[in-house]
């Protein structure tokens, strides 16, 4: 495979225009969940920006990577990342959530480049598994990336399916965990603590990297090392902030399922340039 | 060729392990029970498209709908009351709402489990399987029907739920009978009461129809084998036929094989009925032919039940 090049400057300008349109859906459905869409915005920039091989016209293309989001809530950034590489028109953003709409609530196949629909926490990662051993028994050599919320971790098939990927050396499997330590009602560390996260995962057989989930250069560089890890499945801990990007909102469970109102979305757009 | 009585699963096993010659895209995964499911016999032929996922049945369910996409047809193994009730979220997300190819076989349906009691012993499978949209619901009443309905929803796209059992039920059926998903067998005709019934309690019907018959009782029984798609129009029929119908499954009366006939004649032609099943109640440990008869699942039974419903009928 030839070696991919990547932009970090016009990503970055992207990720700007991500968090606005993410915003603007939000403000325009009235309901929705801007905290994990806002902190995940690199996560999925730099997936479709730069590490997998997609065909925006050709969404079912067969030697795709798959990228699971287990967390179907940030339905917001999963659409807006796929309107912006041209899945489907822009315009219909403006349809999220509304009665006939292809953009349910939370993800669903309906909208072209879905792989799964989502909504129930804790189950991509079993889903990810499964496609990755079917593409072992048929020789593909496609990549599975599950998306998934640290707050959802604590759902107990995450670990089943975990060790389902360790036992199986599920090497085309990469778990990336946007970490941004705050649920619905507070912080995961209030509520159920994670920690050790990576010793958690280490003893669990994957291969563990930690990064600031907010860098696309931090990003860039786990998803290459991902790309040479052999023999077991990968876990990017990528730390992010809830929120980020507007003051309010940042760390801020309250945001976790709330869209911004008019007013608020005046001033949230006004800190986004 | 005589057959004895043989457990459904068996029939499931060996017909699931005879397609995997034929069909290189079965799957199976299993939540560390194959021995007892019988996916087994799929698992010594093919052991490469075979994935015992250990005790996790959420991942048994999920990992299986991840093989599907790959354009598999899945079975996700285990016990009934494991994968229905511990998985049922995953079914109904993975499997139902995104609408794959997975099937959900289970044996150890009903109390003719036996001696390992209530927990073991799914008595609420068909109701909440059925309620899923996109999910179809199969219970084969012989070994041979289990064979045929193994190939039947291999062959069809989608979810399916199919329940087998542990315990040996008796050969009521041929090979050359016709087995169609969604289309109920007529397997003895009558005029004055119809048992619908389903997998073990099909034998019971025919027994209480032979009893009956000495009373000068005249009994149709239908093999309901698919719950849903319930056959609409056998049950409309017979009720007209018959003015009269009971019901027997080994499953509780809410929600099941009965609850689904009761839904369809108070749609579309109401008469008297009566219900022959478990009565709100968990099962617990004993032989099969203990626990039939204390949970009121016979041929005697079903015999009361009938000259109940034909009492209210006349009346």
């Amino acid at each position: 495979m030839p070696s991919k090049t990547i932009d970090i400057e016009s990503l970055k300008k992207k990720a700007v225009i991500f968090r606005r349109d993410i915003l603007e859906t939000l403000e325009a459905s009235g309901s929705g969940h801007p905290g994990g869409s806002l902190s995940a915005v690199e996560i999925f920039l730099t997936l479709y920006g730069y590490q997998i091989n997609h065909k925006p016209d050709d969404p079912r293309w067969e030697g795709r990577d798959r990228v699971i989001v287990s967390k179907g809530h940030v339905s917001p950034v999963v659409y807006v990342t796929l309107a912006n590489f041209g899945y489907f028109p822009k315009e219909e953003l403006k349809t999220f959530r509304k009665f006939g709409a292809r953009l349910q609530g939370h993800v669903h196949t309906k909208v072209p480049g879905v792989e799964f629909s989502t909504g129930s926490l804790g189950h991509g990662l079993s889903f990810a598994n499964g496609i990755a051993l079917g593409a072992r028994m048929a020789a593909k050599d496609f990549k599975v990336y599950c998306v998934m919320g640290d707050g959802e971790i604590q759902e107990g098939s995450v670990w089943e399916a975990a060790m389902t990927a360790a036992h199986h050396k599920l090497d085309h499997v990469c778990a990336i965990i946007d970490c941004n330590k705050v649920q619905e009602n507070g912080t995961t560390n209030e509520i159920k603590s994670l920690e050790p996260l990576r010793d958690k995962w280490a003893a669990f057989g994957w291969h563990v990297l930690e990064i600031d989930g907010n860098s696309i250069e931090a990003l860039k560089v786990a998803f290459d090392e991902f790309n040479s890890i052999k023999g077991k499945p990968t876990v990017i801990i990528a730390n992010t902030i809830k929120g980020k990007g507007v003051s309010f909102m940042e760390g801020k469970s309250a945001w976790h399922g709330k869209a911004p109102n008019k007013e608020q979305l005046v001033q949230a757009l006004a800190e986004l340039k | 060729m005589e057959i004895k009585p043989t457990p459904t699963r068996d029939g499931f096993g060996e017909e699931l392990a005879a397609l995997g010659k034929t069909n290189p895209n079965i799957v199976v995964t299993s939540g560390d029970l194959e021995d007892a499911t019988r996916a087994e016999y799929f698992k010594k032929e093919f052991p490469e498209r075979f994935f015992n996922l250990g005790i996790t049945e959420q991942d048994v369910v999920g990992t299986a709908a991840g093989l599907s996409t790959m354009g598999y047809v899945a079975f996700a193994t285990s016990f009934a009351v494991f994968l229905t009730n511990r998985a049922y979220d995953m079914i109904r997300m993975d499997v139902c709402y995104n609408n794959l190819n997975v099937k959900v076989v289970c044996s150890h349906g009903g109390v003719t489990v036996g001696e390992d009691g209530a927990s073991a012993q799914c008595l609420e499978d068909f109701a909440i399987m059925r309620v899923l949209p996109n999910m179809r619901v199969i219970c084969p009443c012989d070994y041979i029907e289990a064979k045929k309905a193994t190939r039947a929803i291999t062959k069809t796209f989608g979810p399916f739920y199919m329940r087998t059992s542990r315990a040996p039920l008796p050969i009521l059926t041929k090979e050359a009978d016709h087995f169609v998903i969604g289309r109920a067998n007529v397997m003895r005709n009558g005029k004055d009461a119809t048992v619908i019934a389903c997998g073990v309690m099909v034998s019971e019907a025919l027994s209480a129809a032979e009893k009956l018959k000495h009373e000068g009782i005249d009994l149709k029984v239908v093999n309901m084998h698919t719950i849903k798609p319930i056959d609409v129009p056998m049950i409309v029929s017979s009720a007209k036929e018959t003015g009269a119908v009971v019901t027997a499954e080994e499953h509780q009366t809410a929600g099941g094989l009965g609850s689904a006939v009761a839904e369809v004649l108070g749609q579309h032609f109401p008469c008297p009925m009566e219900m022959v099943g478990v009565k709100d109640s968990f099962g617990e440990s004993g032989s099969p032919a203990q626990l039939l008869a204390h949970y009121g699942l016979k041929d005697i039974n079903i015999a009361d039940a009938v000259r109940k419903v034909i009492t209210r009928k006349k009346g």
